[in-house]
């Protein structure tokens, strides 16, 4: 194409007063009609509106527009819009290109006058480097439907059941030694105090039935490979010393352990309960399989136990202390992450004296301590095993926190509330929340407080300033003194009481970063995965065929981790259903009249996507392999390593662009 | 705005999948900047071919800036690392040619990276703002 047959229209978008509310928007539209190729130049309300889209539509086809440069917001919002606006209307989508005078320019700057003279700049450079563009192919590629869900919590379980339910093969990696992630801890949950175990519990054991869910438990994620619709993915199987084909979960080895008492912290009951070297972690887990923990048990320590575990297993031969980890290799199209979150430590507050004083519980020990298969039977009871007269409830601890965690993790105020119900109607005791703001925003949740004002629970609004035990009076002595200034009567009030929970907020988990670079993900923050899009793409991530779900994406209760966990697998669905993926055409390429087969791209490349031909000696760049990063292109002396979409011509003129004003 | 004022104008080369999303978060924060830096957006800061560089410098800009993912956190795997090299060299050449060499910075800036994105943007632009414009000649 001629530089004379060039029209270019030029589209500039008000976003309501997003943009037009500091960039004077009729003054771009005229300074882009001066610009060089430009046929058309338009100002519309919202450009992504089907009346802008349409309008694009329509001055292709009546004017023969055959660039479309359009100014808005970020082209990870809308670029696919205005490529399939471009695609309607018979043109090439990649004959256009999207300038952002929103996130860039009216968004970020104060002075309307120096808004404007940037998104001229910007816009500048787009029409400048839309002359440079070519017609281009998508590629199309076969994609698998597997479906890797990381994370075995109510989230993954959820995800895992939506997918099976649609016919898809489903991996299910969960790290623990039982699915279940924390909704499995909890006794009773808000607002319809539903029990947790019998909600969670049979969706679990659906999980195991099922004959297109593999479930590997106490397994890693090591490795993943690929590209969205064909990711290789490696798991690391961890040795549980039982085969957990054979094991039927008899408890036979566990009752014959030659320790007649569990000894050993219970991780499942975060240490307020005891477990044995072979353990099965909690009644209802699956797989319902045993473990056992090579540092604890006698064999593995002194190679001379009397393996009563193996006598009581007998003919089933299901343990085995020669077990070794194994390496699973998986196809999958799609990977859904449901890692979860953990709780805030809470002894990093020293004034609430956890770790200090027994009688100091955080939230999660407590649903231990509410749950009938719990360390106390479900019985609401202190360490020296007596019942406290008087709880104080601690809420926001570690949350809302300028010295912690700035966020507020949500489900914290409707769990303590439900605590808070549930110590009174296990004990009688005086019941004291301490709180900034009660925040129950969600269906039946505020009803839920109001129940609890009625149940003579108290409430005192006030941010807590420590937990003491040093009494100022015969009625504080031997207990904890809960200091606070409530802000509503402007007083200091100290409240004795004999256990104090500290209601801690959501955390991303330790092992984030790990997770995040293993998939090529984005951390927000404060370290919770990043979504594609806050409002409308909140499951999906920047990595195409990676979705996140449930808390590793932020703090959320378990009906928005279901509903998320439902979504990711819809998403993960969606996108392999056709059978086959359209991918970017942003692809290295060489131009081989040019290549001096001097190979320094091929040393460069991070895919090993490069490789000589040795007749012809010049570079070959391997279409499926080569992921379009452009490091060869940058590299190459002679200028034969090129990229679709950031061609060197496209760019510099570009550059120019951006520096004409 | 007074006149006597230097207004620098700075090039930046962003990464598609840190900078540029740090760039697009401090927009939604509604971060407040200053307007002279212009994004430049690659799939990879590897991609940051020394000549554009150049050219830049060549076309008027006061400084340039070149921001992808952290060591380790590239979406490509390495492709910052080259662009480490490249820069280093890139940083001598200039020196070599009379340009102050911190005309030209180098910044990891991730997706959750929003307020150092702002802050690299202020520091540069005020940075330049000192230098001045490019003298003739590259300084010499």
């Amino acid at each position: 194409m001629t530089e004379q047959e060039i029209k270019i229209g030029v589209y500039v978008c008000d976003c309501g007063t997003n943009i037009a509310g500091v960039v004077n928007v009729p003054e771009v539209v005229e300074f882009a009609k001066g610009l060089r190729g430009v046929a058309v130049a338009r100002e519309y309300k919202y450009m992504c509106s089907s009346p802008g889209q349409d309008m694009i539509k329509k001055d292709v086809r009546e004017l023969g527009l055959n660039r479309i440069v359009v100014a808005s917001c970020s082209p990870h919002l809308h670029e696919a819009t205005f490529r399939t606006a471009v695609e309607e209307a018979g043109g090439n989508p990649f004959l256009s290109h999207m300038v952002n005078i929103r996130e860039q320019a009216s968004w970020v700057t104060s002075d309307k006058h120096e808004a404007t003279e940037k998104a001229k700049a910007l816009v500048a450079a787009g029409v400048a480097r839309i002359v440079h563009h070519t017609p281009l192919e998508r590629r199309k590629v076969p994609v698998r439907d597997e479906i890797l869900i990381i994370g075995g919590g109510i989230a993954g379980i959820q995800a895992a059941l939506t997918a099976s339910d649609a016919g898809k093969q489903v991996y299910l990696v969960e790290k623990e030694p039982s699915i279940g992630g924390h909704m499995a801890k909890f006794d009773k949950t808000f607002p319809t105090l539903d029990c947790s175990a019998c909600i969670l519990t049979p969706k679990m054991t659906t999980v195991k039935n099922r004959h297109n869910i593999k479930l590997l438990s106490y397994s890693d994620v090591t490795k993943v490979d690929g590209y969205v619709g064909n990711f290789k993915v490696t798991v690391r199987r961890r040795p549980r010393y039982v085969d957990e084909e054979k094991c039927v979960g008899c408890y036979e080895c566990i009752e014959k352990c030659v320790y007649k008492e569990a000894r050993f912290p219970s991780e499942f009951d975060l240490g307020l309960g005891k477990r044995k070297p072979i353990y099965i972690p909690f009644p209802q887990a699956i797989p319902q399989v045993a473990t056992i923990d090579p540092n604890t048990c006698i064999e593995f320590k002194t190679h001379n136990c009397k393996k009563t575990c193996v006598a009581a297993c007998g003919d089933r031969n299901a343990i085995d202390f020669d077990q070794k980890e194994q390496i699973v290799e998986l196809d999958v199209g799609t990977v859904i992450v449901a890692t979860g979150h953990k709780i805030f430590d809470a002894s990093k507050m020293s004034n609430y004296g956890y770790g200090k004083y027994p009688e100091v519980y955080n939230a999660l020990e407590m649903e231990r301590m509410f749950s009938p298969s719990g360390p106390t039977g479900g019985e609401v009871v202190n360490r020296n095993g007596r019942k406290p007269k008087a709880v104080g409830i601690i809420h926001c601890v570690g949350s809302r926190d300028e010295n912690y965690n700035t966020y507020c993790s949500k489900v914290c105020c409707m769990y303590s509330l439900k605590m808070a119900h549930l110590v009174k109607e296990r004990t009688g005791a005086d019941v004291y929340n301490f709180y900034i703001d009660i925040r129950t925003p969600g269906k039946s949740y505020e009803e839920f407080y109001q129940r609890l004002l009625g149940e003579g629970v108290n409430f005192i609004r006030g941010k807590v300033a420590e937990v003491t035990e040093v009494a100022e009076s015969t009625e504080e002595g031997k207990k904890l003194v809960i200091v606070a200034e409530d802000t509503l009567l402007g007083t200091i009030r100290r409240i004795p009481v004999d256990m104090v929970i500290l209601s801690v907020g959501l955390e991303p988990q330790p092992d984030k970063e790990d997770v995040r670079r293993l998939l090529n993900m984005a951390c927000s923050s404060e370290g919770f995965f990043m979504e594609k899009h806050p409002k409308l793409a909140p499951v999906a991530t920047i990595t195409d065929g990676i979705y996140i779900a449930g808390t590793c994406q932020g703090p959320k209760d378990i009906p928005e981790s279901v509903a998320q966990g439902e979504a990711a697998a819809a998403g993960a669905i969606a996108l392999t259903s056709k059978g086959f993926l359209t991918l970017e055409p942003n692809l290295a390429y060489i131009e081989e009249e040019l290549c001096s087969g001097c190979q320094v791209c091929i040393a460069l490349c991070p895919y090993t996507a490069i490789a000589l031909d040795k007749e012809k000696k010049v570079a070959v760049i391997n279409d499926v392999l080569c992921k379009g990063c452009g490091v060869c292109v940058a590299a190459c002396p002679s200028g034969a390593a090129r990229q679709k979409l950031f061609e060197y011509d496209q760019i510099m003129a570009e550059i120019s662009g951006v520096l004409t004003i | 705005m007074t006149s006597e004022r230097f207004e620098p104008r700075i090039v930046a080369f962003v990464c598609n999948w840190c900078t540029y999303i740090a760039a697009d978060a401090a927009g939604t924060a509604r971060a407040r900047y200053s307007p002279n830096v212009r994004l430049i957006r690659l799939m990879c800061s590897g991609r940051v071919d020394p000549q554009f560089v150049m050219s830049a410098f060549e076309k008027g800009a006061d400084g340039v800036m070149i921001c992808g993912c952290h060591p380790r956190d590239c979406h490509y795997n390495e492709g910052n690392y080259k662009t480490l090299r490249r820069y280093l060299l890139l940083k001598k050449m200039l020196s070599q040619l009379g340009f102050e060499d911190e005309r030209l910075r180098l910044e990891w800036i991730s997706a959750s990276e929003p307020e150092k994105f702002r802050r690299a943007v202020e520091e540069m632009t005020e940075h330049v703002r000192k230098l001045g414009p490019v003298k003739e000649n590259g300084g010499k």
